[in-house]
């Protein structure tokens, strides 16, 4: 990818977000459609912003966050040694990985009706469906990555007499690394879509509520700013977080320039 | 002129002798060894080789005839389907810290430094944490890239990576180094470089060290010994040992003139005209061996 003239990138954007904004401005405007379902940016921001100022949604973000980030770090927890498992004992890859790969298949909502009977009306329907969401995405990718490690590697670890933890953990791991973290970015997202499915369906406190509230009170202007703020949300996770980390580690690992 | 052809011809031959070393006096010790892939092709049959402490022994030979698989086997990468590999007198069954294998590519650990790369290297075999920094940077400076141990290899050329691959297979210093084709990949003046290091090297310390090329020129550049090799079965032709004094050029006369002579050689070695020299084993039994299942590594993908 070219690095030169970012100000110009960064101008092509920004005209094209302007352009639909005006567009979206200008059909509310037309009267076509009642402004009460179909607001402009305009009124949609002042939502926002009176939302923002009044605390609800903070509160809301904040909720949903610690419930994503600790369902997440289960989901580490579980997925990245299911999948070295998976990659290094032949009774993981002939037995486990097929199952892991059906249950991938399903969405990660149905779990919810079986989690709501299971533990209730609790968090920890929401954290285990979040967790069946994104859990089995980041053991496949895991998997997929050890075994994609450059066999060149394994065998100068094996001449150079590397072995056990060593191995393990100097050679396989940061050889499979970059694959893992573009798993863990997937998985992250994920669980982000898996979260808010779940916040939709009952009072959780969450934005997934504060989205059923504003449905609730036909409150347009709400429902769409909640969904920028989840867009604005997700966008700077994954620009800020994933895309640094990646990049970094692709860089360093010497698989490509800048990203 | 004619005389004068006679005459090079001559000395290239003088230079060029048939090298006899006997079993009790060898290093590391072949025997009979034969290896099928997949119980159908032959990729070695009844060879014998000893290579005495100190040696540069290239093993030279058109693609197919077994050079890699003998490598493999002195690694202790392949378990040959008949015969035995020893060293010092020690039948080897897998690799060992003995022996060091280096391929064609560096194959350098990408998130690691040049000189992580050879004191992960060092840790692995066990070498105090005080003195691995240390031993490192002396092997750095023996590759000549000091200035660039803090550099990821992504960021070094062709050239310089297998310089710091020598220098970690140097660093862990192996009794045997086997080398696969080690500078196959790089550019014709790189190549001479690493050449004339490897050889400024081996004549500091004397290292056994077994080189398998294609390259006629680079065998006798680098090699005190040229062990021949012909495909279909994969066998030893020819056992030459060079007496032409190191360090050598590459442009020197006599050089060339062996070049051209060994060239000839693999001429009629790919005709397979070549009438067998090699000390004959007395009514080898090599039909009535039973033909084993292959086992180990596969040969590596290319």
């Amino acid at each position: 990818m070219k690095r030169d003239a970012p100000l110009k990138n960064y101008a092509q954007k920004l005209g094209l977000l302007v352009l639909l904004l005006g567009l979206w401005e200008g059909l509310s405007r037309l009267g076509i459609w009642s402004p009460y379902l179909f607001p402009g940016p305009v009124t949609v921001s002042k939502s926002l912003w009176s939302m923002a100022a009044d605390g609800r949604l903070l509160d809301a973000t904040l909720r949903s966050l610690g419930r994503l980030g600790r369902a997440y770090l289960v989901s580490v927890a579980i997925g990245v040694p299911l999948g070295l498992l998976m990659a290094r004992l032949a009774f993981f890859r002939n037995a486990v990985k097929p199952v892991v790969m059906g249950l991938q298949a399903l969405p990660s909502i149905c779990w919810l009706p079986l989690a709501l009977l299971w533990f209730g009306l609790t968090d920890t329907s929401i954290l285990f469906v979040v967790v069946m969401g994104s859990v089995l995405g980041i053991a496949i990718a895991t998997e997929d990555s050890v075994q994609g490690v450059d066999p060149q590697l394994l065998r100068v670890a094996s001449t150079l007499g590397v072995r056990g933890l060593r191995f393990q953990f100097g050679v396989l791991l940061p050889a499979a690394l970059p694959g893992i973290v573009t798993g863990l970015k997937l998985g992250w997202s994920f669980a982000w879509r898996a979260l808010l499915a779940g916040e939709l369906l009952f009072v959780s406190g969450g934005l997934g509520q504060l989205l059923t509230v504003g449905r609730e009170l036909m409150d347009v202007p709400q429902v769409m700013a909640v969904m920028v703020a989840i867009i604005l949300i997700g966008i700077t996770v994954d620009r800020v977080f994933f895309q640094t980390v990646e990049g970094r580690l692709r860089r360093r690992w010497g698989l490509e320039g800048a990203m | 002129m004619l005389r004068a052809l006679l005459g090079r011809w001559r000395s290239s031959l003088r230079l060029l002798r048939p090298a006899h070393v006997e079993a009790d006096h060898a290093k590391i010790s072949v025997t009979q060894l034969g290896h099928r892939y997949g119980n159908k092709v032959v990729a070695l049959q009844d060879v014998d080789l000893n290579v005495r402490s100190g040696e540069l022994v290239c093993l030279l030979g058109p693609s197919g005839c077994g050079k890699s698989t003998l490598l493999y086997a002195l690694a202790g990468h392949v378990q040959p389907t008949g015969g035995t590999v020893s060293i010092d007198g020690q039948r080897i069954s897998g690799p060992g810290p003995d022996r060091l294998l280096m391929f064609q590519e560096a194959a350098l650990f990408p998130w690691l430094t040049v000189r992580g790369n050879i004191t992960f290297a060092l840790a692995a075999r066990g070498v105090p944490r005080s003195e691995r920094k240390e031993r490192a940077d002396q092997y750095i400076r023996r590759v000549q890239l000091q200035g660039f141990e803090e550099t990821l290899p992504h960021q070094l050329s062709g050239g310089m990576k297998m310089r710091a691959s020598l220098a970690r297979a140097l660093a862990v210093d192996p009794t045997v180094l086997l080398m696969d084709e080690p500078f196959g990949s790089l550019d014709a003046q790189t190549r001479i470089h690493m050449q004339e290091l490897l050889q400024s090297i081996w004549m500091r310390t004397h290292k056994t060290i077994v080189f398998v090329t294609h390259d006629v020129h680079e065998a006798l550049m680098l090699g005190t010994r040229v062990v021949l090799m012909a495909p279909r079965p994969g066998r030893i032709v020819r056992d030459l040992e060079v007496h032409l004094p190191m360090p050598r050029h590459p442009e020197d006369a006599a050089l060339t003139e062996m070049v051209r002579h060994v060239q000839g050689l693999l001429r009629e070695v790919e005709r397979n005209t070549l009438p067998e020299v090699m000390p004959p084993r007395a009514a080898a039994p090599a039909a009535s061996s039973p033909p084993l299942p292959a086992s180990g590594l596969p040969r590596p993908a290319r």
